[in-house]
């Protein structure tokens, strides 16, 4: 117990204390919000250029449908034909000219309409142009029939299904969304944490190898307990970077864009504007309220003790493999065909998570999948949200409990062989023929 | 017999391969012994199995008249072939490491660095990271963790590799040092000279098996050829030679000396005794040089396995 002791402390305090460790704790968040703040600065930037766009409306049916917006202003040309108005909108260089064709007859039709740009048009712009000659035609048509426009609208209604389990569980869209996002998040976590640590412990395994202290070490100390050591030095020595990742992301978050004045939460891009359009329409405050209450209505104890477990169970998995990959080989180039098996049901669990669950929480794919030990932690930490069953949650983790304590039982003879061994790279059936050693 | 170490019958698979076949030592308290063998004879399987690196699926290892056990670690010193250190950590602090694993406090651990650290000169590298050293400089300081903890029982592979002469003579006199202190040792070497140097036991381990072993005087004693190296001087040199051939077997010889006329080695025959030989050397020239062909380890090393 003792040694188990020492072995973590030294392995947190070298993983803690290495330099590229310290640069990457530190620098790693500085260069994501550096970026983020960035990209989203470029993209005001880039919106925020005031452009105007011409309109020939050879159909006379249009003067009404353009409003100037912030960044967009619409001026109408008239008594022109349309080469004198490509001229006139070149000479100007103004964003582009939108030609309305002529309509066939009298009455309402529409025959078409081109957008002329000197480069190819934003999408964004296209499909506002596009949405707001429909919304006149629509209204027109309606004109046309006899229909009176304020009626329609006022008879429109707005539904949404209240949604309620028969044991009085009340649930909406909103909270289905939010059980999609923390699910989500908590498995993708578990995935990077798996990828990014275990890698770690791979490499220390490596190192010890190559550095030829392996047999000093382990004249003094049993196998299994410098893996156990290695893996949870380094776990703690991750959580550290976690950690610190998210306050230090939270807190420059904060600092940039105040310092910055980039207003990260409403970026002023053409999509928020058509967004801001149709929030103020809904009732925003509504929403938010609803936000808050489905937060609340989440199983948050379940959801936390939930991810404790299935974040270090699964974490541990897979990290006794990646020990074992580790003392198997003598180089990290060498590692390449052992890793395989180890990411392949990795990236299956976040696939079959992704998809499964969204379609159905509780369907067979997704609930065999929160069973199997190499893909549980991850599907089962996106279902829980959306409500799993204690029996079937303490099921999950004791199978996985149980695979773990095999997959270590495995690793550790891989490990106990293996780290003695120099030279080769061994193959899958010397990797087997280890485990009779 | 007061032996410290006793492995009875050891054998050890890996897969089809024979690693050791029923090999069996006994380490006398107090001994130096060496482990000899070819390369790829079975040597460090065998450390290792006293180390409780690897298990023997077969025989038992006694440590003091009792089956080793985990705790045994504490008595063992052991410092294998293939050696190193963790590179980017500091000199100081993996050497406390390493002292605490093997059940030293902090405390103990660091009063004993200290002392060796001044004993070999090498107190200024407390701070310094492993990568900075030389290789030579990094085996010193294996050697002092190996040491640290007093045990009892010291294995050592190949302790000079590496070294210069000059700190591979300071390593031999602290291992003669040990000794003294009551420490037993067990020396595993191709170098034929330092065990010629220091080994008072060896064993030789042959493809899996324990070919020989027992006291070196003793075996040096079984594998003499009753040879004398004679030195002589006298004027008429062939009739000399050619009456000695009439009466021994003479083999050519190589020894070093000054101003020999005829220099053979001389072998007698079973019951001849060596008086006799020089008696009759002296009524015929003047002997300059008469000493018995001892078998060097080497001799016995190479003797024996070919014969195997």
């Amino acid at each position: 117990m003792n040694h188990l002791w020492l072995i973590i402390r030294r392995e947190y305090l070298t993983k803690v204390r290495n330099k590229s460790f310290i640069i990457m704790t530190f620098l790693s968040p500085l260069i994501m919000i550096a970026l983020i703040v960035l990209v989203a600065y470029l993209s005001q930037m880039n919106s925020n250029k005031d452009r105007t766009i011409c309109i020939l409306d050879e159909s006379g049916q249009f003067s009404g449908a353009f409003t100037d917006t912030e960044h967009t202003k619409y001026r109408f040309l008239d008594g022109m034909d349309l080469n004198a108005a490509k001229m006139h909108v070149q000479a100007k260089e103004d964003y582009g000219l939108l030609y309305i064709f002529a309509s066939g007859d009298s009455s309402i039709s529409y025959t078409g309409s081109k957008f002329y740009t000197k480069e190819s048009p934003s999408l964004t712009i296209v499909s506002d142009l596009e949405s707001k000659i429909e919304k006149r035609l629509t209204e027109l048509k309606l004109v046309q029939d006899g229909l009176d426009i304020q009626k329609i609208e006022s008879l429109r209604v707005n539904v949404t299904i209240g949604q309620e389990s028969f044991e009085g569980q009340k649930t909406s869209k909103v909270e289905s969304y939010l059980k999609l996002a923390f699910g989500g998040a908590a498995g993708y976590l578990l995935f990077m944490f798996i990828i990014i640590y275990g890698n770690m412990i791979m490499r220390s395994v490596i190192e010890e190898k190559t550095s030829r202290i392996i047999e000093i070490i382990i004249s003094s100390v049993r196998p299994v307990q410098l893996m156990m050591g290695k893996i949870i030095g380094t776990s703690l020595a991750g959580i550290t970077q976690f950690v610190i990742w998210v306050v230090l992301g939270f807190a420059l978050t904060l600092a940039m864009s105040t310092v910055f004045g980039v207003d990260l939460v409403q970026m002023n891009t053409p999509q928020s504007e058509m967004i801001q359009q149709g929030l103020q329409q809904a009732e925003a405050q509504g929403e938010l309220q609803e936000l808050m209450i489905a937060f609340f209505n989440l199983p948050i104890l379940n959801l936390c003790v939930a991810f404790l477990f299935f974040f270090l169970g699964g974490f541990l998995l897979y990290s006794s493999l990646y020990a074992a990959i580790g003392a198997a080989v003598d180089s990290e180039t060498d590692t390449q065909q052992f890793m395989m098996p180890i990411i392949m049901p990795l990236v299956l669990a976040v696939y079959v998570g992704a998809f499964t669950v969204i379609e159905d929480p509780h369907g067979t794919v997704s609930t065999i999948f929160s069973f199997l030990p190499f893909t549980s932690p991850v599907v089962m930490l996106m279902r829980i949200p959306f409500g799993v069953p204690i029996w079937e949650q303490i099921l999950s983790f004791l199978i996985l409990v149980g695979t773990f304590a095999l997959t270590v039982w495995f690793a550790a003879k891989i490990y106990r062989v293996g780290i003695l061994m120099y030279g080769k790279k061994p193959s899958y059936k010397e990797l087997f023929k280890w485990l009779k050693y | 017999m007061n032996d410290v170490l006793v492995a009875e019958s050891v054998s050890k698979h890996f897969g089809n391969f024979k690693a050791l076949n029923e090999v069996s030592i006994n380490v006398p308290k107090g001994s130096i012994f060496g482990l000899l063998g070819p390369n790829g004879a079975g040597k460090t399987t065998l450390i290792r199995i006293i180390n409780q690196i690897t298990m023997p699926d077969s025989g038992k290892v006694l440590l003091d008249g009792s089956a080793l056990k985990p705790s045994d670690i504490q008595n063992i010193g052991y410092l294998p072939e293939e050696r190193g250190l963790y590179k980017s950590m500091k000199v100081g602090e993996q050497a406390l490491y390493l002292a605490q694993l093997k059940g030293l406090t902090k405390k103990d651990a660091k009063q004993r660095l200290q002392y060796w650290f001044e004993k070999l000169e090498i107190g200024d590298w407390w701070n310094k990271k492993i990568q900075e050293l030389s290789k030579g400089q990094a085996q010193k300081i294996q050697f002092v963790v190996t040491v640290l903890h007093k045990p009892k029982l010291l294995i050592f592979d190949e302790p000079f590799s590496g070294f210069d002469p000059i700190n591979a003579s300071l390593i031999k006199d602290e291992i003669l040092q040990l000794r003294e202190e009551g420490a037993t040792v067990i020396f595993s070497t191709h170098r034929m000279e330092s065990v010629e140097e220091l080994c008072d036991h060896i064993a030789l381990i042959h493809k899996s098996n324990k070919v020989l072993d027992g006291k070196l005087v003793d075996i040096k004693r079984q594998f003499k050829t009753n040879t004398f190296e004679v030195g002589l001087q006298t004027h008429n040199a062939d009739s000399v030679i050619n009456d000695i051939k009439g009466r021994f077997e003479v083999l050519p010889a190589t020894f070093k000396s000054l101003n020999d006329d005829i220099k053979l080695n001389v072998r007698l025959k079973d019951g001849t005794a060596s008086n006799d030989l020089l008696r009759y050397l002296t009524t015929i020239a003047e002997v300059h040089h008469f000493v018995e062909v001892i078998p060097t380890a080497n001799d016995i090393f190479i003797q024996t396995i070919k014969n195997n």
